[in-house]
Parts: structure tokens; sequence; C-alpha cells
């Protein structure tokens, strides 16, 4: 039938949209099996957490117990740990990746600035278990002899914040976690602000210039307020990569189901939970509905934060 | 370019003069402070992108002096052994490479399908194009062990048994929102005068579509396969609950099959010393194919912008 269609004798009217419509078709049926995916997915989730939300019922979410034995369990400890990592990681990966992308664009020149973009771009592109292997072999021993020891004695007897830097130097826990993060996802937010920064037109900054700001001046009156709402979409976008992220968190958080105010403690995050503990749970025990229970509530949050992230980028598209 | 270039003109143009006559900056002390300002603002910008560099080349680093040396023949022939046997890599690179196929195979069709869709049927059905790019664009950075879990429950326990076909299915979710974006991008390039001179050919819109548009974006659709195929030959949370791992030789797709990713996992948290310099070498091998992929796409994009 398609083949008819090719033929210049055929292409009567009947024929021609036969191929189309078929071809709408197919086409369509793709763009719904997207819908379907998400969709899927978390229904799946849901589904598998109906045995955990109907024994322990909605305060599940903040009961901050984990515990096989007495088949206790609740989603704080993740939850907090996963909030915190991803957090901690935002607040050190914005003035890097905010600085990068004014370097790129204000500071450097055009040909330096596009090899060292591509290399920044790279860091995105390695995969996050390497992150996982480098955090574990690099960055806690680093942690662990110089940084944790020197905030203890420093930091650590600073009356309000003073418990933040308490604890053991083991080098692994929450702030090792949102470092490792921050590192990741530190190229994804510089790219989408290097963009925006790049699409503003240059009669702004030129008259800035003009009137003889500095460029620090410049980059703060004028580029920021006029991208802003795409700075904040990519930022956004970098919190839900850290949300999710599991590898690289796995190797160096610790792995203990805790909630404290010490940076240094260990603890654990949603995924990393979910990738250590689902090997030995079996199907249909209360423990794996648990365990859909708390990739449920990730699914939620990290949703929520992508699809704030994907309107503010897009209110910057359309205008 | 014009533009910037013309910025840095401007800057240039605004330091002689303060220098020379000292009209338009003065001396007083706002002036100064300005000035103070704005120089340690560069410093740290300096400091920022130097500081991320510092860790791509230690990343770097540790990976090529801890995986230098598991180079060597053996690790390519031989399959992962018990400890203190010399095992090598064998099965989880093949493996590796068998699951990635299969997953670009499945999902870069999806993925251009949705993408044409996206770009060519916009007239028609507005609405549910947004929706669809919108939970393409949501896909994308969906926590990738998630995946794993869907697909542990859909195709895992359904079927009884982990197998190398559920982990290409994973992966082949991950897959599909990448090549969807930039089959997207790639179509929307496509000169408008194009599809005319088709259509006024008399040629059906499907094959407009396909042998015109596509024809004319392969180049920057074949990049977003490989991109593609970059970003899930690298994942190992997906895989942990689908294909499992396999310390044996195997190719079957319907059984539990090795990975690089996943042999990395677990053999880097291991006591055994030759285990994980086994990781590191699985490590070193993974991370120059990621990137030499990565390269060979952006100097290719390069090329054709020029």
């Amino acid at each position: 039938m398609d083949r008819s269609a090719t033929s210049p004798s055929a292409l009567t009217g009947a024929v021609k949209g036969n191929g189309d419509a078929v071809f709408a078709t197919i086409v369509r049926c793709a763009a719904v099996l997207i819908l379907l995916g998400l969709g899927g997915m978390v229904a799946v989730m849901a589904w598998g957490a109906r045995a955990a939300f109907a024994r322990f019922g909605l305060g599940f979410v903040l009961d901050k117990a984990w515990n096989p034995v007495t088949q206790h369990f609740g989603a704080a400890a993740p939850m907090f740990g996963t909030l915190v990592t991803s957090l901690l990681a935002i607040a050190l990966a914005v003035p890097l990746a905010f600085g990068i992308a004014v370097w790129l664009t204000e500071i450097a020149s055009p040909r330096i600035s596009g090899v060292i973009g591509t290399l920044i771009q790279l860091l995105a592109a390695v995969p996050s278990i390497i992150f996982g292997m480098w955090g574990f072999a690099v960055l806690v021993p680093f942690m662990a002899h110089y940084v944790e020891p020197f905030a203890n004695h420093t930091l650590g007897h600073v009356p309000g914040i003073g418990q933040l830097f308490h604890g053991a130097p083991y080098g692994t826990g929450f702030l090792t976690g949102g470092m490792i993060l921050a590192v990741m996802i530190t190229p994804f937010i510089s790219a989408v602000m290097r963009d925006v920064f790049l699409s503003m037109p240059a009669v702004l900054k030129e008259s800035a210039y003009g009137l003889g700001m500095t460029r620090w001046e410049v980059v703060r009156r004028i580029i920021l307020p006029w991208s802003r709402t795409s700075v904040v979409g990519g930022i956004m976008l970098g919190l839900g990569r850290a949300l999710g992220e599991t590898m690289a968190i796995t190797f160096v958080i610790g792995n203990a189901n805790h909630i404290g105010w010490s940076l240094f403690s260990p603890g654990n995050t949603i995924a990393s939970l979910i990738a250590l503990e689902f090997p030995e749970s079996a199907v249909g025990s209360l423990k794996f509905s648990s365990l859909m229970a708390v990739g449920f509530l990730l699914m939620l949050i990290s949703l929520a934060t992508l699809v704030c992230s994907r309107l503010l980028l897009r209110t910057r598209a359309a205008g | 370019m014009a533009g910037q270039e013309s910025v840095a003109a401007t800057t240039v143009l605004m330091d002689t003069d303060c220098c020379s006559s000292g009209r338009w900056q003065g001396n007083t002390l706002s002036d100064m402070r300005r000035r103070m300002v704005d120089r340690i603002a560069t410093g740290l910008c300096w400091a920022a992108t130097a500081l991320v560099l510092l860790m791509l080349f230690s990343i770097l680093f540790v990976l090529i002096r801890n995986g230098i040396g598991g180079l060597r023949w053996v690790t390519f022939v031989h399959v992962t052994l018990p400890p203190g046997q010399a095992g090598g890599l064998a099965n989880a690179i093949v493996g590796s490479l068998i699951q990635t196929g299969l997953a670009v195979l499945i999902g870069a069709p999806v993925g251009l399908l949705v993408g044409i869709y996206l770009a060519e049927f916009t007239s028609t059905d507005g609405r549910l194009i947004n929706l669809v790019r919108f939970v393409s664009d949501l896909l994308l950075s969906a926590p990738s062990i998630l995946v794993g879990l869907f697909i542990y429950m859909v195709v895992v326990v359904p079927t009884g048994h982990f197998s190398g076909l559920a982990g290409a299915l994973a992966l082949s979710i991950l897959v599909v929102p990448v090549v969807v974006r930039t089959t997207e991008d790639m179509l929307r390039l496509v000169p408008l005068s194009m599809r005319e001179a088709a259509i006024a050919l008399g040629a059906p819109r499907w094959r407009v579509i396909l042998f015109v548009c596509l024809r004319a974006a392969r180049d920057g659709v074949a990049t977003g396969i490989l991109l593609a195929l970059a970003r899930v030959s690298g994942e190992t949370a997906p895989l942990l609950f689908t294909s499992l791992g396999n310390m044996n030789w195997s190719v079957s797709p319907a059984a539990p099959m090795a990975s690089l990713p996943v042999t990395i996992y677990q053999y880097a948290g291991a006591a055994y010393a030759d285990w994980t310099a086994l990781a590191w070498t699985g490590a070193l091998l993974i991370t120059a194919g990621i990137l030499m992929i990565n390269i060979t796409v952006r100097l290719g994009l390069g090329r054709n912008r020029k």
C-alpha cells in the first residue's frame, strides 16, 4: 500500500491519505508510549507501595524508624538525607556554576571559552559511578584527614553553628555527599546559565558598559535580572538531578538511617537506600513495599522539582 | 559573536580612558571600591572555573593512575573470577555492549518517532504535543534507579528472573528522551522551503518527513543517538535490579547478564586488591569510551557549524 503511494500514477487522494494516516497513527502511538511510560512508573510505584501505606498510613512519611527486625519502616531518615545532600549540593554548585558561566561568557576570549566550555561539559558526561569511586578514593580521605578535624577544632566550638561540625571525622556523610553531587550538577547548571547569558541582546550590556559600569556591575545589575527566571530554572534542573542520584552518593554517604544536625555524620538517601536494601528484600514483604513507598515519594519530589524547572525555563523560551 | 567582541572593545576603551585621563572612573573612594569589587568578582570567577577543571583532571588522573595497570590482554579475554584467580572483565564488557546496543535498538526508533511527532505535527495536535514534550523532558532527568524499579516490577517479577533484556529495556527508557530532544531540534532546523519543494513534487507527507526532512537532519539525529549511547553505557542504577550481573560468560539476553558498571560497583567495594584494581580498570575503560564519543560528537558538530 505504501509502495503504491510512491508511484506518481497512484497519487490519488485516497491512497496518499492512507499512507499519511498510517504514519500519523504510528507516530502518535509512540508519543502516547512516552506518556504511558511516565504514568506507568508512577502507577507501579504507588501499586507496590500500597501495603506500606496501608500498614503505616501517612505517618510513614514522617516516621524516623527503619528497622527490618521489628518490621517497622518510615521514610523520614532517607528523605532527610536526600533533601540535605541535595540542598548542600545546590548551595555549593550554584556559586561555582555562576562563576563559570560568567567566566565563559564575559571574561574569557571566545576561543579559549569554547575549549574550556567543552571540557566542563565533558564533566557532565562522566558516569555517576565514577564520581562515586573518585569521591571514595580522593574526597573521603581528604575530608577525614584535613577538613573535618580542622572544622571540628575551629567551627565546632562556635555557638549556634558548632553542632553542624561535631562528630567523628569518618570522611563520609552528608557534607561529602553534597560535595560530590555539587561537582556532578555544576556542569548542568552552568550550561543553562551560559546559554541564557549568551542569548541576551548585546546592546543591553553595551549600553551598561557605555555608562561606565564595571564588569561585575553589568553582571549583577543587567545580566542577572534579565535572566533570573531561566537561572532559577537551571538551578531547579540541577536540584532534580541531585535528588535522584544514586551511585555517586552510595559510595560516600555512610549508609546509616540517621537524622542529625552534624554535617559529618553518616546518613542515607532514598536512592541509596533502595540500591542497598532492595536486593535483600523479598517481593511481597513489608520491607519491599516500604522501599517502593520511599521510591514513590522520591518520584513525587523529583517530578515536582522538574516540573517547576521546566515551567520556569519554558516561560523564558516563550517570552 | 560580534556583539561579544564589541562589548570587549568597549571595556578596553573604558580601561584606557580611565588610566589616561581618569575622567570616567574617578578616584573617589566609591569608585575605588567599585573597581575593587569588580576585581574580586573576576578573581572568583577565575577560581570557580579553575576549581571545576581541577576536579575533572583529578578524576581523570585518579582513573588513569589506578586503572592503567589493569589494561592487559588478560583483562579483555578472561571472565570475572573469584578473588586471587587473575580474572578479567570480558563478560562484563560484552554484556555492556549487548545491553547498550539493545537499548539503543529499542529506544532510538521510539525516540525518533516521538521527535518527528513533536516537530512535524504541531499544526494538528498542538496541545498533546506540548504535554508529550513536557513529559519527555521530565523523563530526561527522572531518577534512573526508579526506572530500574519500574522494569523490575513490570518485567522481572512477571517473567520470574533477571535478564539482560530487562536491563536493556530499563536503559532504553533513558535513551528515548535524549533521542526525542535532538531529533526534534534537528528537524526544526530543516528549512521550510525543502518541505514545500518535496510536497510540490507530489510526495505524501510521510515520505517528505522520512526521506527529505529526516535525511537532511541525519547528522544531528545520529549525534543524538550517539550521545544517548554514551549516557546509558555508564548507567549503573537501572541495571542493579534488572540484569543483576553475572559472574560467568553469558550472551543470552534471557539470562542475567554482566555489565561493566555493575561489575565496577560490586568490585569497588570489595576487600580484595585484585578486584578493586579491576574495578578501576573497568572505570577507566568506560570513562575513556564515553569521553571519546562525546569529544568525537563535539568535534563533528563544530566542523558542521563552520
